[in-house]
Formats: structure tokens, C-alpha cells, sequence
């Protein structure tokens, strides 16, 4: 390995790493825009220049690759004099319009000016006007005058997605961003543009003027949208509620995980946040076993479904759980049905209407975030292909009490009829999700869920990498996680069952099922673990 | 002085095979299968022969650069872009002698053992690219081109390429990716071509004019031709003299002749006037002013004048020339052609530009001579290739060595050279 020196510190680098990335090992950040980890090297925007020894002038470091014995200095005064200068020439045609621009407070010609500009203007000509405005695509909007032309975008389009829907276009000081003609920017990883932008040129038409960023805060997470289980941050707007239609989750934007997502994520997962803040939430229990449907508190409506449940018997009980519920309320589901209750009428799966998008960078057909984990768990009615052998007993009146956890049953790849038909047989239809539905509608009771930004826990993703995420914002009106609500069912049943955190669950599920030995909350940190077998299967 | 180079200039019936064959052409390919590969680049080393379309690197150095170890093919790419401005001579090449390039080009694809070769042509030169076309397949067709040439056993053919208009498609990366197909972009070094170029192979890069030298070199030795010339850079070259000369055009000479023998034998400034300034090497190189002439034109000896041989476009300016005029022409072209890839090259252009302008327009500020002094000297060498570096060359010198036009300019808002001629004209451009 390359043993080199930079600012006088010694460093050991694995073979190939340019001199960007050897300096960030030493906490030196190089300043630069169009170097990316992720993309083919430009070496276009000239701001990540370094002295190196032996050398006569100023040299790129994103195309340097570290060598033994090189001495690197990043703050000579002609480094510092040059970024300076490469600063001046990327801002003087810039519209300096920061007071309207989207990206003002994230972005990186206002970072680096404060870092390594600080000149005084001396651009008295006019500037090059170039189209704003522009939507390029369903999610991005173009501003080519606050582009700087670093190329991240049509590298991310060529080599990441290899769709190659943007080009610059034309010479010198009119180049141009921009889409070839007759194309859109329609690919299913569009929104990554905006993230990887670092500047206001491309700008997120849905997060655009809804919240200054700096009012903004930030929660880790992982998207819920697949099994995949790519990283995320969720950025919640808390301080300035009459804003952005007092949505509070604003925008998801993808976290780096070498082992899952890189830095991407894909559309259909950036923008699923929608049912987090719509009209649709469930923010109360409901009872209605007793005429119409009206608001309960928790305790009554623990209390009815304990009668019910009780009433009902393990054999007349039957639960669909969700695959998008984490890991330990599905330990806690399965305590409280299975082994409590004795119920053996248990699944997780619900065929979808149609399959889900899938391909080969992130996107898995499969759009349950925690299916993995729910395997694990073996929450399956034993020889079926999915849960409808629940559905045929129900219709066949076998079933007195069915408790349906996040499914839309009625829209689902089942035959709807028949689900109605099945539905219409039970005596106490349990409805427990974040968001009202077809199946809802129908329920006797309905249990509000927390939704996955309102609490904290653990997904297993479909490489059997169990991932955690945190808490972004409070739970709406009085929606409580669902092991909360299992635990309070079970306490209404007479066991003195008190959970007070998901790590207490995690450290009871990690003794209970052998995948999830040896793994612990705290250790999972914030770049998940692979489960016991899923790295040897991952080889395979 | 012999002409070597332009030897067929104006004999017409040698742009055929035949005239070129009956004037002894293609016997230096048949002596270049005897020397063999090793005995060409020695005798190329001897010769002292420097680059001709710009940069004026040692061929045999450029040649030897290509890896011994490698799988794929390597390629020859004969760089016809010439797009240098005041920059003429391969065109008379391509047009007149045709056959002398593609002897050339045998002989240097023999030596460094490639099968397939390019020509760029600039997408404005059609002439040029429809007598070199014919004389490729008048070649293919008498078998100099194609599988086992003259039953040596080496084969080669030449694939022509049509440029699109863009100067940066000369510099040789920029030249490369328009040939691949992509925008005429220049590729960020290393790799270089001789070890990543055309199409990801080992690739050489030699301009017309260098290549056409090469059979004469094999022909008649390398020291023969070593001996035409100075110490460091042999031969003669191609001169396009342009400007204020009563007889412009080509000249051949030995690159140890001075500016100003150049210039007397292009007939001098027209009568009645005094020489300004000249460029001896194509736009980029620094201007020289009259009292700076008596300088040799090889590579270091216009080296050592602080400016350079480039192409050896040499364009002479008399004493009716405004210089900030001039200059703005300069920048206009530059802030034009530059790419737009990286930053400096990117926005100083322009910037430049639009300040010779305000200059002319008569709205210039104390500041601004020295805004484009620093500004240039800022970003020399910053860049992803030299077309930035070819610009800080007339962006400093003009400036620097006529200081007192563009301060003229400035504090007048006229010019002192043509007070009735200068704003107007430029407002033309």
C-alpha cells in the first residue's frame, strides 16, 4: 500500500485512491465540485488542485492517484491563491441569486466562497444569460445559469443509470446543461441529480420554495419503499410549520452505505413519502363492534379487542401481518399470536395488485421493507404459497376475529369479491396501519400506527442486512407504534408485558431466533449488519 | 535553398500516383521495409525532427512512448485540423501533395507497427479532403494500401475523417474524442495517447506536415536532414506568412531563418509602411514587436524570445494595426473556440473578450489592461489542456508590448492609430 504524506502527515492508502479521498482519510477536506466518488473522473471545474513535490505546478488531485513516497501540500500559497482565482471564474457569470435560490444554505459555491474565495468582485461586464426555469424532467428543474458545469448530472445519466439523457451543449462560456432533444429527464434514479448538483442549477420541483433548508432537521433512516433498504435522511420541517403545506417530512435524500445503496436512491422511494402527511392518516383508535364506528381511547379499545380476542379463541383468530413492519414489532406480534394466544392462522403475505418495479441498481420487486425479517420470524401459515389460506377459511366462516396489520386486502392481488366475501364473514374485522384504506373502511376497529419517521427500530433488507432507523417527528394525533399496540392488547389480556424501547425487543429477538444472534441495537450503528447466514449467502 | 516539402507545390501532375511515383515517390517506403521498424526511429532520432503542428515535440521521442507490452492495435491519427489561426501549410500538403502524407504515414505505421491509421481534415477543408481521398484510393488501388503492401508482408489502411468546425478539435485528446464520436473534448491527462488514445489504444498523434518530412528523412538520412536545420530541431519547414506582406503565402525554409528574412522574402510590408508587431507561431504565440525580428524561427530559438514556433503561422501587422483591436480579434476567436469543459478556460475567455470589447466601444476602465494581465497569468497552466496557455499568449504580450494603445483606448475612448477606423471596424467583427 502507497505510503504518502500530505500537509506533512503520513498516510497509508489502498492502491488507487486519488488524492481527494487520501487527504479526507486525514480529515483534509480538497475543496471540489466536479469530482464525485461515485462518477468517472471530469477533472473539469480545476478547484481541487494541490502541490505536490517535485512537481512545477498546481495539480488536480482528484486524477492523482496516491504513490509511494509523494508529498502533497494542499494549502501552499499558490494552491490557496489559485482556488481563489478558480472561485472568481466560477461565480463570475453566476447569477448571484441566492435570495430566490433554492439551494442557498446547501450550497457549495456559497460554502466555498466563504472557505477559499473572499475576493473582491471585479466583474464589472455583463453576464451570460442562459434559460432558467426549465423543467427537465418530472422531479427536476433546471436553472443553466446557476450551473457551473461540473458534469456530475451527465456523468450520473451516462454511467449510473446509463440512460444519457443530458448533454452541455454548445462552447466556451455558453455551454449549456441541458436534455437532448425530444428527451426527458424521466429515469427512475432522477431525483439524484438534485442531490449529487452542488449548486441551485438542478433544484427538486416537489421540495422547491417549500422550507429554507436551514430551518430543516435531519433524521437517519431507511427507505421503506422496498426490500432493499437503502439509507436515507428524512428532513422534517418542525421550526417553520406554516410552510410547506404544514407537511412536516419535506424531503427524503439518500445516506451513503457501501453495502447497500452507495449514494443513490431511487424516485419511487424519494418521493413515497406522501401518506406520512395526507389526509388519509389514521390518528385514533376506532371502535365500532357495537353500531357505528366512533372515536375510543387506546384503553377501551385494548380492553374490547381483549374480550374479542378471548371470545374468539386460537382457532377462530386470524392475523395478516405486514412485511413493512420492523423487526421487533413482528418479534412482539409473534409473541402476542403465536405463543400467547395460540393462534396458527399467521402470515405476512399479501400478494400485490401488480409486481412491483424492479431492476438491476436498486429497485427489488418486492415492496415490503422488513420481508426478510418477517421469514426470519416464520411468520407463515406452513405449506401455503402466501396468506390466503386465512381469506378461505375466513370465507368458509371459520374465522370470527381477523386482524389485518397494513394490508389493503381488498386491493391486492387476490380476487377482490372473494375477499369481500371473507371480510363480510368475520364478527370483528381489526384494521391496525398508519393510513385509511379500502380494509379500514370496512374494520370494526381501527388501530393508528406510528409511521416509520415517528419512531425508531430495525428493518432486515433482502440481502439480510438488518438496518436501523430513528425517529424524525412525533407520532401523529395519537397513533403509537405497533408494538406499543401489541403490548397494550397483551397487557388488557393480563400479561405484564411493559417494552419501553425497541432495544429491549431487538435484545429479546436477537435471543429468541438464531438469524439474529449475536447482533446487537447498538452495534447495528448507523450502517446496519448482515444477519447470521446472509454474507455467505450473499457469495453464493 | 532546395525545396524539400514543397517540392511539388506547383508541379500538378504530381498530386497523382503516377507523377508522384515517376518523381521517385514511394521508393523511401521500400527503403523504410529494409530499415525496419528500430532503423526508421533512428534514423527519425537523428534527424532532429520536432513536431510541426504546434508543440514541436521530438517525433522519435513521441514514437517511442508507445508501450512494447500490449494486446490491442495501435493507432496513427495524422492531425489535418489545422485550425491554428494564420496557419496554412497542410492544406497546401493535403491539395499538392497528397502522396508525399501518405508515403509518410506507411512509414511512420510501419515504424511503430500499426495497421490502421486516421486522418482528421478539417470539416472546412472540402478541397483538401477530396484530393487526399483520391490519392487514398488511387493508393489502394495500385496496393500501397491494404493487406501486405509491395509482398512485405505489412498491411495498412487509412480511415478519413471529416472534422465538424472546431478548433479544439486539433489539439490532440479534443481530436481523439471527436474521432471516437464524443464532443470534441479534450481528455484529462494521464493517461496520455500513447498509452490511452483513440478508441482506449496506444495511439500516436502526428501532424501532416511531420509525417510528409518522413520520407524524405528516410530517403536521404536522418543526419542529412538534422544537418538543414540548428543544433536541437533539423530540417526545413512550411511558413505561412499572412498580414502585411506584399506577397503572402507558404514559404519553405530551414528553421534557422531569422523573422526578418522570413518577412523580406514574403515581399516585406507593403510599401510606405512600417512594420508593428508579429506573431511567428499562429494566434497563440506571444506577439513579437519590429524590433524583436532578428530571431531565429526554430523551437527554442523563438523559445528563448519569450514566444513560440508553434505552427509557424507568421502574421504581420504594420504600423495601420490597432492592437487592442487586435487583441479583441484574438479573445474574440479564443472565447469562441474554447471548449467550455474547464473552468479558467471556460470563463476568462469570455471574460477577456467582453473587456477588449468595452475597450473598443470606448467604455474601457484604468483597470482593465491589468484586469487581463492578471487574470491570464492567473490560469496559465490551470487547465485540462494548452488551448488556455495559447490564449495567455496574445492575452499578455499584446497587452504588455502596447501598453499605451489600450491605456490610449481607455482614457480617449478612440483610438490613436486609426482615430476614424478602429471602434467601427471592430464593431464589425
Amino acid at each position: 500500500m502507497p505510503k504518502l504524506t500530505i500537509d506533512g502527515r503520513e498516510i497509508e492508502v489502498p492502491p488507487g485512491t486519488n488524492l481527494i479521498e487520501a487527504a479526507r482519510q486525514l480529515g483534509i477536506e480538497i475543496p471540489h465540485y466536479c469530482y464525485h466518488p461515485g462518477l468517472p473522473i471530469a477533472g473539469a471545474c480545476r478547484l481541487c488542485m494541490v502541490d505536490i513535490e517535485r512537481t512545477p505546478r498546481p495539480t488536480i488531485a482528484c486524477n492523482t492517484v496516491a504513490a509511494d513516497g509523494m508529498a502533497v501540500e494542499t494549502r501552499t500559497p499558490r494552491v490557496l491563491e489559485l482556488r481563489r482565482s478558480v472561485m472568481e471564474w466560477h461565480l463570475i457569470n453566476h447569477p448571484l441569486d441566492c435570495p430566490v435560490c433554492d439551494q442557498a444554505g446547501e450550497c457549495w459555491l456559497q460554502i466555498y466562497y466563504m472557505q477559499h474565495g473572499l475576493y473582491e468582485p471585479r466583474m464589472i461586464d455583463d453576464k451570460v444569460h442562459k434559460p432558467k426555469a426549465v423543467p427537465i424532467g418530472r422531479h427536476v428543474m433546471l436553472d443553466a445559469e446557476r450551473c457551473i458545469l461540473c458534469s456530475r448530472c451527465v456523468r450520473f445519466c451516462d454511467t449510473i443509470t446509463r440512460t444519457g439523457e443530458l448533454g452541455i451543449f454548445n462552447r466556451g462560456d455558453h455551454s449549456e446543461l441541458g436534455v437532448f432533444p425530444g428527451t426527458t429527464l424521466d429515469n427512475p434514479y432522477s431525483g439524484n441529480v438534485v442531490d449529487i448538483c452542488p449548486v441551485g442549477a438542478l433544484t427538486d420541483r416537489d421540495f422547491r420554495f417549500q422550507a429554507r433548508v436551514w430551518y430543516l432537521d435531519r433524521a437517519k433512516s431507511i427507505c421503506p419503499g422496498c426490500a432493499r433498504g437503502c439509507n436515507i435522511e428524512v428532513h422534517t420541517n418542525q421550526k417553520r410549520t406554516h410552510h410547506a403545506q404544514g407537511r412536516r417530512v419535506v424531503r427524503l435524500k439518500p445516506r451513503f452505505n457501501a453495502a447497500v445503496n452507495r449514494w443513490w436512491m431511487c424516485d419511487e422511494g424519494r418521493y413515497g413519502f406522501g401518506d406520512l402527511d395526507a389526509p388519509t392518516r389514521l390518528e385514533r383508535p376506532e371502535l365500532g363492534l357495537d353500531g357505528a364506528r366512533g372515536a375510543a381511547t387506546w384503553d377501551a379499545a385494548a380492553a374490547r379487542l381483549a374480550e374479542r380476542l378471548r371470545a374468539a379463541g386460537p382457532e377462530g383468530t386470524a392475523v395478516l401481518l405486514s412485511p413493512a413492519l420492523p423487526n421487533e414489532d413482528l418479534w412482539l406480534a409473534r409473541r402476542l399470536f403465536a405463543d400467547a394466544l395460540g393462534v396458527r392462522r399467521l402470515d405476512h403475505r399479501v400478494p400485490p395488485r401488480e409486481p412491483g418495479s424492479a431492476d438491476d441498481l436498486l429497485r427489488v420487486a418486492d415492496k415490503a421493507p422488513n420481508r426478510r425479517g418477517a421469514e426470519l420470524l416464520g411468520l407463515e401459515v406452513a405449506g401455503a404459497a402466501d396468506g390466503w389460506p386465512i381469506l378461505e377459511a375466513a370465507r368458509a366462516g371459520a374465522v370470527r376475529l381477523l386482524w389485518v396489520v397494513g394490508h389493503d386486502v381488498l386491493d391486492s392481488g387476490w380476487p377482490a369479491d372473494l375477499v369481500a366475501e371473507a371480510l363480510g364473514r368475520v364478527d370483528c374485522l381489526v384494521y391496525q396501519g398508519t393510513n385509511a384504506n379500502g380494509t379500514s373502511a370496512r374494520a370494526h376497529c381501527v388501530l393508528p400506527s406510528a409511521a416509520y419517521v415517528e419512531r425508531e427500530g430495525t428493518f432486515t433488507n433482502v440481502d439480510g442486512r438488518v438496518q436501523r432507523f430513528w425517529r424524525a417527528v412525533l407520532p401523529r394525533g395519537e397513533a403509537r407504534a405497533d408494538w406499543e399496540i401489541f403490548a397494550a392488547v397483551a397487557r388488557a389480556l393480563g400479561h405484564d408485558w411493559r417494552p419501553r424501547r425497541a432495544e429491549q425487543l431487538f435484545r429479546e429477538l436477537a435471543e429468541g431466533v438464531p438469524a439474529f444472534a449475536g447482533l446487537s441495537y447498538a452495534g447495528l450503528g448507523d450502517q446496519g449488519a448482515p444477519v447470521a447466514g446472509a454474507v455467505a449467502e450473499a457469495a453464493r | 535553398m532546395e525545396p524539400i516539402l514543397s517540392r511539388h507545390f506547383d508541379r500538378p501532375e504530381a498530386r497523382t500516383l503516377e507523377g508522384y511515383r515517376a518523381a521517385g515517390g514511394y521508393e523511401a517506403f521500400r527503403k523504410a521495409l529494409a530499415l525496419g521498424p528500430a532503423g526508421i526511429a533512428a534514423e527519425v532520432k537523428k534527424a532532429n525532427l520536432r513536431g510541426l503542428g504546434g508543440a514541436g515535440f521530438p517525433t522519435g521521442t513521441k514514437w517511442g512512448f508507445i508501450p512494447q507490452k500490449r494486446t490491442g492495435p495501435v493507432y496513427l491519427v495524422v492531425n489535418a485540423d489545422e485550425g491554428e489561426p494564420g496557419t496554412f501549410k497542410d492544406r497546401y500538403i493535403l491539395e499538392r501533395d497528397p502522396h508525399a502524407l501518405i508515403e509518410g504515414m506507411l512509414i511512420a505505421a510501419y515504424a511503430i507497427d500499426c495497421q490502421t491509421s486516421f486522418v482528421y481534415i478539417r470539416g472546412e477543408y472540402v478541397r483538401p479532403w477530396r484530393v487526399f481521398s483520391e490519392a487514398a484510393a488511387e493508393a489502394e488501388a495500385a496496393g500501397l494500401l491494404g493487406p501486405d503492401i509491395l509482398g512485405s508482408g505489412f498491411g495498412h489502411r487509412i480511415i478519413v475523417h471529416r472534422g465538424a468546425g472546431a478548433y479544439i478539435c486539433g489539439e490532440e485528446t479534443g481530436l481523439i474524442s471527436s474521432l471516437e464520436g464524443y464532443k470534441g473534448w479534450p481528455k484529462v491527462k494521464p493517461p496520455f495517447p500513447a498509452i490511452r488514445g483513440a478508441f482506449g489504444q496506444p495511439t500516436v498523434v502526428n501532424n501532416v506536415e511531420t509525417l510528409a518530412t518522413l520520407p524524405h528523412i528516410v530517403a536521404r538520412g536522418g543526419e542529412w536532414f538534422a544537418g538543414l536545420g540548428t543544433k536541437t530541431q533539423g530540417g526545413t519547414r512550411l511558413y505561412s506568412v499572412s498580414g502585411h506582406v506584399v506577397r503572402p503565402g507558404v514559404y519553405e525554409a530551414p528553421v534557422s531563418i531569422t523573422l526578418r528574412e522570413l518577412i523580406e522574402r514574403a515581399g516585406g510590408v507593403p510599401p510606405g509602411r512600417r512594420l508593428k508587431a508579429v506573431v511567428p507561431g499562429g494566434a497563440s504565440a506571444p506577439l513579437l514587436r519590429a524590433d524583436e525580428i532578428d530571431v531565429s524561427m526554430d523551437v527554442d530559438g523563438l523559445r528563448a524570445a519569450g514566444t513560440m514556433a508553434g505552427s509557424a503561422g507568421v502574421i504581420v501587422m504594420d504600423d495601420t494595426t490597432c492592437i487592442p483591436e487586435a487583441l479583441h480579434v484574438v479573445a474574440r476567436f479564443y472565447a469562441h473556440e474554447s471548449c467550455g469543459q474547464c473552468t479558467p478556460c471556460r470563463e476568462c475567455t469570455g471574460w477577456i473578450y467582453r473587456i477588449t470589447g468595452r475597450i473598443l466601444a470606448g467604455k474601457g476602465v484604468p483597470a482593465d489592461p491589468d484586469t487581463i494581465l492578471d487574470v491570464a497569468r492567473r490560469g496559465a497552466g490551470s487547465t485540462i489542456c494548452a488551448f488556455y496557455d495559447g490564449a495567455i499568449g496574445p492575452y499578455i504580450s499584446y497587452v504588455e508590448k502596447f501598453r499605451a494603445e489600450f491605456d490610449h483606448h481607455i482614457r480617449h475612448g478612440a483610438c490613436d492609430v486609426r482615430p476614424n477606423g478602429g471602434p467601427a471596424r471592430a464593431a464589425g467583427h
